[in-house]
């Protein structure tokens, strides 16, 4: 089973790529304003000013962005051996969007670049303090605690300098924040962002062996060689980074980190190494899926991506109490 | 000193004394037994010997080395320790569970067919090869137990260190158990593992080691070891040997006044 397993991850990926592939295209015509697959890449259309002002840099940051926390999510699955973990858990996200949301007190000239340098400013802060909280014990749970109270602090930090902003346009920051979305973003912020969810990234991936030995928690872990210290700072910093980056300029999404391993055990199994891969591909696609839906949605004003995700994540979330519950029953 | 040895190993958690002074010697090709009663020591000891506990005095050395001067991996490639109630997070097949075995033997490429064959190996001396596609989770408590041994085994390590892996198993799947810690220390290995149940590891082991309060009280061949005049001190309990048909037996009379 484990040799047609891997099979059936290479086959999984292959499929996920193709997925995402389609999606990437779709996500290029659809909208408000639909391109025509013919007319996509004729230069004199107006409407390729759409394609590539827009929804070029809207396609690659749902990518990018969905990648990042689908990956994290499996890693902190992975680590924290709790199937409910999620980026947003370990405070990263709202750490990263208080960062981003106390450049609302800076001159209004202020160049637009500094958000998302804030942004991953106040993640990598976020990160700092978990690991001056979580590092000295090496365990998951008090790693866990301490981004249940990181998270708790920086979301009413948010909440706190949104509400004192001395900013015309704070209340609409307050749903881009909280709620997160990739519209209006530009190629800048692709590129102010790539690198960082790039290197996290691949830091992320390098904890495979780890996360598998830690199936048998944290002593049989260290009985197979596995130095918990080490694994607790690579995962930090990769999702300080993969995480913060992404949520630097989107705001806060939820449920992608979720989600995407729960959809993809029943395929592949439950090896949390086996899990990291797909779920960077099946996060971006899902990702980019619920923004596609989200722009398609007839409507006045669009549906924020975090409401749309959470419209899909919240009844994942409950079955899945539900079905755990039963399963322990 | 060739062999696994605890010199002075002494560790307090808190205020409170949990190994005074221990020394022990662990020898290959033997199968050690540790006994005692429950807040002895036995499974801290288990655990500084296979270098996941640093003692507070005292050290662990392999082969004459400081355990805690090897790397991680080095360690874990020699030695391998079964925990007492080992956690199970996620539902693994049989063979994937038992290639985390392979862990520390492997590269940046993943798995080799080094790996493979001695996964291959680990299940065969279990008796678990025709298992290897069941979810782990749901094995019966006398699969499981071989499952876990043969995830120690799959390492192939120097030691084996087994902290009561015998606990809560019917007759025959504690003498399957102790077949295959006895062919693995005929093999050339060394065996530590701790016991509760004393006519088993009077019968099973070649060295008993007693532990009370943290010290060890007696060391030796079973019978050696075993003496009513230690199980009074250990375990506060008057009782005798008696012959047995696989060897002997505890014969218990009573609380020792």
């Amino acid at each position: 089973m484990s040799e047609a397993n891997e099979g059936k991850t290479l086959w999984l990926d292959l499929g996920l790529l193709v997925l995402l592939a389609v999606l990437a295209g779709l996500s290029l015509l659809a909208g408000r304003v639909w391109i025509p697959l013919n007319h996509l890449g004729d230069a004199n259309d107006p409407r390729w000013l759409i394609v590539t002002e827009l929804r070029i840099p809207r396609t690659l940051l749902g990518i990018l962005v969905g990648g990042a926390l689908g990956l994290c999510g499996a890693t902190l699955q992975g680590y924290t051996r709790n199937p409910l973990a999620d980026p947003g858990v370990l405070g990263v996200s709202s750490m990263a969007a208080f960062g981003a949301v106390l450049t609302l007190y800076l001159p209004l000239t202020a160049a637009t670049w500094l958000m998302p340098v804030f942004g991953m400013a106040g993640a990598g802060v976020g990160v700092a303090i978990l690991l001056l909280l979580g590092a000295p014990s090496g365990e998951a749970v008090t790693f866990l605690l301490a981004g249940v109270i990181l998270n708790t602090i920086a979301s009413a930090g948010v909440a706190l300098a949104l509400s004192l902003a001395p900013n015309p346009w704070a209340a609409s920051e307050i749903m881009t924040w909280l709620m997160g979305s990739l519209t209006d973003r530009s190629i800048l912020d692709v590129r102010a962002i790539t690198p960082f969810v790039l290197i996290g990234g691949a830091i992320l991936l390098t904890t495979g062996r780890s996360l598998d030995a830690l199936t048998l928690g944290e002593t049989g872990a260290r009985a197979l060689g596995i130095s918990l210290r080490r694994t607790q700072i690579l995962v930090a910093v990769g999702v300080g980074l993969a995480c913060g980056a992404a949520t630097s300029v989107t705001g806060m999404i939820g449920f992608v980190g979720l989600i995407t391993p729960h959809l993809l055990r029943p395929f592949i199994g439950a090896r949390p190494s086996r899990l990291l891969i797909p779920s960077a591909l099946a996060g971006a696609s899902l990702l980019l899926a619920a923004d596609i839906l989200v722009r398609v949605t007839p409507g006045a004003n669009e549906v924020r991506l975090g409401v749309a995700m959470a419209a899909l994540g919240g009844p994942f979330f409950l079955f899945l109490l539900i079905s755990n519950r039963r399963r322990l029953a | 000193m060739n062999g696994l040895c605890a010199t002075g190993v002494s560790l307090a958690l808190g205020n409170q004394p949990i190994l005074c002074s221990v020394d022990l010697a662990l020898r290959r090709g033997e199968v050690t037994a540790i006994v005692g009663p429950n807040g002895a020591g036995k499974s801290t000891l288990m655990t500084c010997l296979a270098g996941l506990r640093r003692p507070d005095r005292g050290g662990v050395s392999l082969d004459g080395l400081a355990l805690s001067t090897l790397k991680h991996r080095e360690r874990a490639r020699r030695i391998g320790y079964l925990p007492q109630a080992p956690e199970i997070a996620w539902r693994l097949d049989v063979e994937t569970f038992v290639r985390l075995g392979r862990t520390a033997h492997r590269g940046v490429f993943g798995e080799s067919p080094d790996d493979a064959a001695a996964v291959a190996r680990a299940l065969d001396a279990t008796g678990m090869t025709a298992f290897t596609d069941r979810d782990v989770t749901t094995l019966s408590g006398g699969e499981r137990a071989r499952v876990l041994i043969a995830r120690v085994l799959a390492g192939e390590p120097d030691w084996l260190l087994a902290d009561e892996p015998l606990t809560g198993l019917d007759p025959r799947h504690q003498l399957d158990a102790a077949q295959t810690l006895r062919a693995f220390a005929e093999a050339g290995g060394g065996v530590a593992v701790t016991l509760h149940d004393l006519s088993f590891a009077a019968q099973a082991a070649d060295r008993v080691v007693v532990m009370a309060d943290g010290a060890v009280i007696a060391d030796g061949a079973p019978a050696q070891a075993l003496s009513p005049e230690t199980l009074a001190r250990a375990y506060g309990i008057d009782a005798r040997w008696v012959p047995g048909a696989r060897g002997p037996l505890l014969d218990i009379l009573g609380r020792h006044d």
